[in-house]
């Protein structure tokens, strides 16, 4: 199957017209040892019928989780049926970039108001039309940060995302920069003596998440301080976007720059991608942060209209002098994050509630079970980790029944042996929760 | 039209949040007040105001669906429907990226399987899917080759570009810590070999090229190219953002190409969705492969696993393990086409680029007059200078005829370029209508140029003022 509308007929017409005999002749400069007469190990066309069949038994191969219990950077929340209804329209999901503004309007409003709506939640001035996603938005505010102050160094806490400190190892690798890694306090979250220790003049910026990567909350306003003092910024990340409708913002304890991952806002976890970097600064960043930016302004009639606005930061104008490299975004992603915050509105407050309680709920049922226990005392949103008596077999019977265990922390922390990371959001009901427990018990 | 903001009712709202089915807790209790938000400024809107909304912004976007859009190196082919039915199947979408590989053996497989037929489509030793765009997999691609030659205990910090490149390749060999150095282009369009000659010094760690280039010609001298960068120790990075002009015809890693980036986004047909998500897939041969990001997808007998263990990767370059909805819809593409399809993809590709080369020759200056392979790049400076129509309205005039418009002021190289990349899926018919609408405005430009530089007349905005955007930000909504 393919897709060219081009009959026999055509096909002669428009050699007729270039004054060719035939198409070979199109590919003249390919050097005559270089061209294939076949393409090895490429498989025969399929109609659509097959393809679909073929594909759809493919999916099923995975299989279906009856729950999850892993959040761990990536969260099963439900999503609106609005958003797909909105996504799936192709004004929005065959458009390219919208460098033609005037019959761009549509996703550069969107876009507009999404910049609005994660400012506002983040509790900062600003934010970018996104990012790949969390990690590598966290990496390029590093980097930037590494840029604006000429310093070469980055303190991340320990509590950070492991895969998300993995990222941060490479593009700060790349930069010729180093990374320090801060220890957590027995509560989980981040040992601020052991941060101001490892704060030097050399440090351009420290890293924390809040929730972090064990569900702790941590307490930000003391931290931006110890970084300020030092001269170095502060980029807060999070895991769950959604513990934004109930959580104090970074922004307003002094955060430089709020990073992290915006999946949880309308889109499936669709194995890890495409997900959304929200990206989050002060305003006095806004000529220097990475990325697209959607600005209002007005046509010659005075009429309101939004374009891609400071593109000089940006790779096509201003080449190796830009802020990033950065040119496609996840511009369908963050339109679905609108699309759902938008839906939610002030209702996303009652749906971080709702993690909450299931959180507590599964918690504590969890630690009825005969040797389980707590590893960390700091408050959380809705992950949590708990110590186990065997953490492989605990994930093996869940599997055997269908569920995604915890997360085991052993594989990123050698020290927290059979320890596992729950998450419980929305969509684990007090049945599946019960089941769980009955299934450990 | 409206912003959500202003449309908002305190006391309105889309979608409910379900009841707990459990004990609720107090929040300050178990959060603790100090860590709890104060106002959530969020919109409040009745789900049908909210679906208008978004509705009737989508009326306000152009996309391939509404007509042709033949933005140059864009490639903005149709994007099949039955990928999009695919990818949403709930096997694919509702799996979470840390389920047990047991649990995730169909994706795995596929993953697997898409690395093994990119790898035979463009003579690659390997390929990884993680980088989530090309800018990104440039980025990777030129990590790999910092990591080459740290191993090897060499240091070299140059990286060649030619002028025409796309401006991604010198920003991501900047975020590399490369100085990036301008090799010039010869006047056929190609690499201009004794510039490259004189530059590639055993400073220079690779040769970012972009073939076919950016003015759609293929390099002929890719032979004497590789062997110049080769010869000096150097490598050749390939920029896949063409490669809709040759799948199936030729290989990079058959021309000597070591790392290249490609984008699922433009040659295999993914949506790009207004901007992304994209998914830049980067193949290596033999010389990177043990740097390549991880996890890797392997294959043990029957079974595929996630690996790390590789001690010379260059790391993550981003959670997870890439765009893999993006990828399911490539996947489907790939394997829809076949060889066959492939071929015949490319060849249309070729054939209607040259097809209009050929009927705007008369009518537009055409800087490089040769064949050409997927796009063609002319010129609107002669244009400028007679009648003062810029190629910009050139191509705001052409959205009034229905289309939107070429690539313009792209590559640098070419003043007041156009550059056309109709792609396969478009009908000789369309290039016709296309061509007459592109004529007709190369006549109004001499007989009535201030209608050319009034234009667009049929959109909801007009030219928008681009210096108050940029002079006075206004990047989020404020209360007035």
């Amino acid at each position: 199957m393919d897709y060219c509308p081009h009959t026999p007929e055509d096909i002669a017409q428009m050699q007729a017209a270039i004054g060719i005999g035939g198409i070979e002749e199109l590919f003249a400069d390919i050097p005559q040892k270089f061209r294939l007469r076949e393409i090895p190990g490429m498989p025969a066309a399929l109609s659509e019928q097959e393809i679909w069949e073929r594909m759809k038994a493919q999916s099923e191969k995975n299989r279906a989780p009856r729950a999850t219990l892993t959040g761990a950077g990536a969260y099963h929340h439900f999503i609106p049926a609005v958003v797909n209804s909105i996504v799936g329209r192709a004004e929005f999901y065959t458009a390219y970039t919208p460098y033609q503004a005037e019959i761009s309007q549509g996703i550069l409003q969107a876009i507009y108001e999404y910049q609005t709506m994660i400012a506002s939640l983040t509790g900062m001035e600003i934010a970018n039309a996104s990012m790949y996603d969390g990690a590598s938005a966290m990496a390029e505010a590093a980097v930037l940060c590494v840029r604006m102050s000429n310093r070469s160094k980055i303190a991340v806490a320990r509590s950070v995302h492991p895969q998300y400190r993995r990222v941060l190892q490479t593009y700060l690798w790349a930069n010729g920069c180093t990374l320090t890694e801060i220890p957590w306090l027995p509560a989980g979250q981040i040992d601020p003596p052991a941060l101001s220790a490892a704060l030097d003049k050399e440090t351009a910026a420290v890293i924390v998440q809040s929730p972090n990567f064990f569900g702790c909350i941590e307490d930000i306003g003391p931290l931006a301080d110890a970084a300020h003092q030092q001269g170095a910024m502060l980029i807060a990340g999070f895991t769950d976007a959604t513990s934004l409708g109930l959580l104090k913002p970074a922004g307003e304890s002094g955060a430089d720059f709020v990073v992290g991952e915006g999946q949880s806002f309308g889109n499936p976890l669709n194995y890890g991608g495409p997900y959304l970097g929200i990206f989050a600064a002060r305003e006095k960043y806004l000529r220097r942060i990475p990325g697209r930016l959607a600005g209002a302004t007005v046509d010659q009639n005075g009429r309101r209209g939004f374009v891609l606005t400071l593109q000089t930061r940006e790779q096509h104008i201003r080449r190796e002098k830009a802020t990033s490299n950065i040119c496609s975004n996840e511009a369908l992603c963050a339109l679905a994050a609108g699309v759902y915050l938008a839906a939610l509105g002030k209702n996303l407050d009652k749906l971080a509630a709702l993690n909450i309680h299931k959180t507590q709920y599964l918690k504590r049922r969890l630690l009825q079970l005969e040797g389980w226990r707590e590893i960390f005392s700091a408050p959380v949103y809705n992950e949590f980790a708990l110590a186990c008596p065997d953490a492989r077999s605990v994930n093996e019977k869940l599997h055997k029944e269908g569920i995604v265990g915890g997360y085991e922390l052993s594989k990123d922390y050698p020290e927290l042996d059979n320890a596992l990371l729950f998450c419980a959001t929305e969509m684990l009901s007090k049945e599946d929760m019960d089941r769980v427990v009955e299934i450990l018990k | 039209m409206e912003l959500l903001f202003e449309i908002s009712k305190p006391g309105r709202s889309a979608v409910q949040v379900p009841a707990s089915d459990v004990p609720t807790v107090n929040l300050g209790e178990a959060i603790g007040a100090k860590y709890l938000r104060g106002d959530l400024d969020l919109p409040e809107v009745a789900q049908i105001d909210l679906v208008r909304h978004y509705t009737n912004l989508s009326r306000r976007n152009f996309g391939v669906d509404l007509g042709f859009y033949p933005l140059g190196s864009c490639t903005m082919k149709y994007n099949p429907k039955i990928n999009e039915n695919i990818a949403a199947l709930p096997g694919f979408t509702d799996l979470h990226p840390l389920a047990p590989e047991a649990f995730a053996q169909g994706s795995l497989e596929l993953m697997y399987d898409m690395q093994t037929l990119l790898s035979a489509l463009f003579g690659m030793t390997d390929f990884t899917l993680q980088p989530a765009a090309g800018a990104h997999g440039e980025l990777t691609g030129v990590m790999m080759i910092k990591k080459y030659f740290e191993k090897r205990g060499e240091k070299r910090r140059q990286i060649l570009i030619p002028d025409a490149a796309h401006g991604t390749n010198p920003a991501s060999g900047a975020l590399c810590g490369f100085e990036t150095v301008t090799l010039r282009s010869n006047a056929e369009g190609g690499v201009d070999l004794a510039h490259l000659e004189s530059l590639m010094t055993e400073d220079v760690a690779a040769l970012m090229l972009t073939n076919p280039n950016t003015l759609g010609l293929f390099e002929r001298n890719i032979e004497k190219v590789a062997a110049i960068v080769h010869g000096r120790g150097g490598l050749l990075y390939g920029d896949g953002a063409n490669a809709n002009a040759y799948l199936g015809k030729t290989r990079p890693g058959d021309l000597g190409f070591d790392v290249i980036q490609l984008n699922l986004h433009k040659t295999f047909s993914t949506p790009h969705g207004g901007g992304g998500p994209g998914s830049g897939p980067v193949g290596v041969g033999k010389k990177l492969v043990d740097f390549l990001p991880v996890p890797r997808v392997v294959k043990n007998g029957a079974a595929y696993s996630l690996s790390e263990d590789f001690p010379d990767t260059i790391g993550r370059v981003r959670a997870f393990y890439g765009n893999f909805n993006v990828i399911v819809k490539a996947c489907a593409y790939l394997r829809s086409l076949g060889a066959e399809g492939l071929r015949r993809a490319t060849e249309m590709a070729v054939l209607n680029a040259n097809y209009i080369q050929e009927k705007l020759k008369p009518h537009f200056d055409l800087p490089y007059d040769r064949i050409c392979m997927h796009e063609c790049v002319f010129s609107g400076s002669r244009r400028a200078a007679e009648t003062g129509v810029h190629t910009t309205d050139v191509a705001k005039r052409l959205i009034d005829f229905g289309y939107h418009p070429p690539t313009i002021y792209f590559p640098l190289i070419v003043p007041e370029a156009i550059m056309i990349e109709p792609t396969e899926t478009e009908s000789k018919e369309t290039l016709d209508a296309f061509c007459d609408a592109m004529i007709t405005i190369a006549k109004e430009a001499k007989e009535n140029p201030q209608r050319v530089k009034d234009a667009p007349l049929s959109t909801p905005v007009g030219r928008l003022d681009e210096v108050l955007a940029a002079r006075k930000p206004d990047v989020c909504w404020k209360k007035s």
